[in-house]
C-alpha cells in the first residue's frame, strides 16, 4: 500500500513536472515550428543529457550528507520555491498580475526567433537549439529539484522519478500529436496546487531538522496541506475582493 | 571567459522572485532554527513560530502587492 508521504510525494512531483514540462515544450514547439525539429530536438536532448548529468553527478553526494543538514537546506529551498509558486498563483488568481498563457508564450518565443532570423540567419540554427537547451534545462533542473526533494529520505526516488518522468512523457506526446502548446491546461491552478503541496513538504522537513518531532508524524504535512490551501483560497477572496473595489472606485 | 552570472541569476531565480518574501521565509527558519535549538523541549514554540510565521509572511506579502 502506498503510504501518505509516498502519495504525496508522487502527485505532488506529477503535477510539478506538468507544469514544467509544458513551459518547456511550449518554447521546443516554437523553435521547431519556426526552424524546423532538427535544432529544436537537438537542443532539447543536449539539455537532457546535462540533466542526467548532473542527477549523476549529484544523486550521489547526497548520501554523504547527514539527515538533518539534508532535511533543513531540502526544506528551506522547498519552502522558497513553494511559496514562490504560491504567492505568484494567489496574485494571478486574484487578478493583480496577468495569467500565464501558454499561446502568448509560444507567439512571444515564435516572435523573437524570426526577429533573430532577420538579425543572424546563419547563427539561427544554433540559438535556436540554444533556446531549447535553456528550456529544457532549467525547466528540468525544477523537475529534478522537486523529486530529490519530496522524495528525500522516504526511499521513494524511483516511483516519484517515474511519475515525474510519465508527467514529462504525457505532456511532450501530446504537443508533438496536436503540435500546439497546451494552452487548455489549467496552468495556474496546477500551481497553485503544488505550491500548496511544495510549502507543506518544505514546512515539514525543516521542522524535521530542526528536531521538531510532528504530532501524528507524516499526518501533519495533510494538516499543512490544509492550512496553506486555506490561507492561499482567503487570500485570493480578499485579493479579489479588494481589485473589484479599486476597479469600481 | 565565461560570465556565469546570468546562468547563476536564472538559478538563484529557481527559488528567489521576490526578495521580501525570500528574506522573511529565511528569517523564520532562523528564528524557529534558534528557538529549536536553545529550547528543544519547547517544540511547540518552534513549530508554532515556523508554520504561523510562514503562513502570516505569505499573507502579508500578497496583501501589500501592487496590480500590474
Amino acid at each position: 500500500m502506498i503510504s501518505l508521504h509516498a502519495g504525496s510525494a508522487l502527485t505532488a512531483a506529477f503535477l510539478a513536472s506538468l507544469v514544467e514540462a509544458i513551459e518547456a515544450m511550449t518554447i521546443v514547439l516554437a523553435v521547431a515550428i519556426v526552424r524546423g525539429w532538427r535544432p529544436a530536438s537537438l537542443g532539447a536532448t543536449a539539455g537532457l543529457v546535462v540533466l542526467a548529468l548532473i542527477v549523476v553527478a549529484l544523486g550521489p553526494l547526497l548520501d554523504r550528507v547527514p539527515l538533518n543538514v539534508l532535511q533543513i537546506a531540502i526544506g528551506i529551498l522547498l519552502l522558497l520555491f513553494g511559496m514562490r509558486w504560491l504567492r505568484k498563483a494567489i496574485l494571478r488568481a486574484a487578478g493583480i498580475i496577468p495569467l500565464h498563457d501558454e499561446t502568448i508564450a509560444f507567439a512571444h518565443e515564435t516572435e523573437e526567433l524570426r526577429e533573430q532570423a532577420l538579425r543572424h540567419e546563419q547563427r539561427l540554427d544554433w540559438l535556436a537549439g540554444l533556446a531549447t537547451f535553456k528550456a529544457v534545462l532549467l525547466e528540468g533542473l525544477e523537475v529534478v529539484f522537486i523529486v530529490i526533494a519530496v522524495s528525500a529520505g522516504h526511499d521513494v526516488l524511483f516511483p516519484v522519478s517515474a511519475a515525474a518522468v510519465a508527467a514529462c512523457l504525457l505532456v511532450a506526446l501530446s504537443s508533438i500529436v496536436l503540435h500546439r502548446p497546451l494552452a487548455r491546461v489549467p496552468e495556474n491552478a496546477l500551481k497553485f496546487a503544488v505550491g500548496v503541496m511544495l510549502s507543506a513538504f518544505g514546512l515539514f522537513w525543516t521542522g524535521e531538522g530542526f528536531g521538531i518531532d510532528w504530532p501524528g508524524a507524516d499526518l501533519a504535512i495533510l494538516v499543512f496541506i490544509a492550512l496553506f490551501l486555506g490561507t492561499g483560497l482567503a487570500s485570493v477572496v480578499l485579493l479579489s475582493r479588494r481589485t473589484a473595489t479599486a476597479g469600481a472606485s | 571567459m565565461i560570465n556565469w552570472t546570468a546562468p547563476l541569476r536564472e538559478l538563484v531565480g529557481l527559488f528567489v522572485e521576490d526578495g521580501p518574501l525570500a528574506l522573511a521565509i529565511i528569517a523564520i527558519v532562523a528564528l524557529a532554527g534558534i528557538v529549536a535549538a536553545l529550547a528543544p523541549s519547547a517544540w511547540w514554540l518552534s513549530s508554532s513560530i515556523l508554520l504561523f510565521g510562514c503562513l502570516g509572511v505569505l499573507v502579508l506579502n500578497v496583501a501589500m502587492a501592487k496590480r500590474t
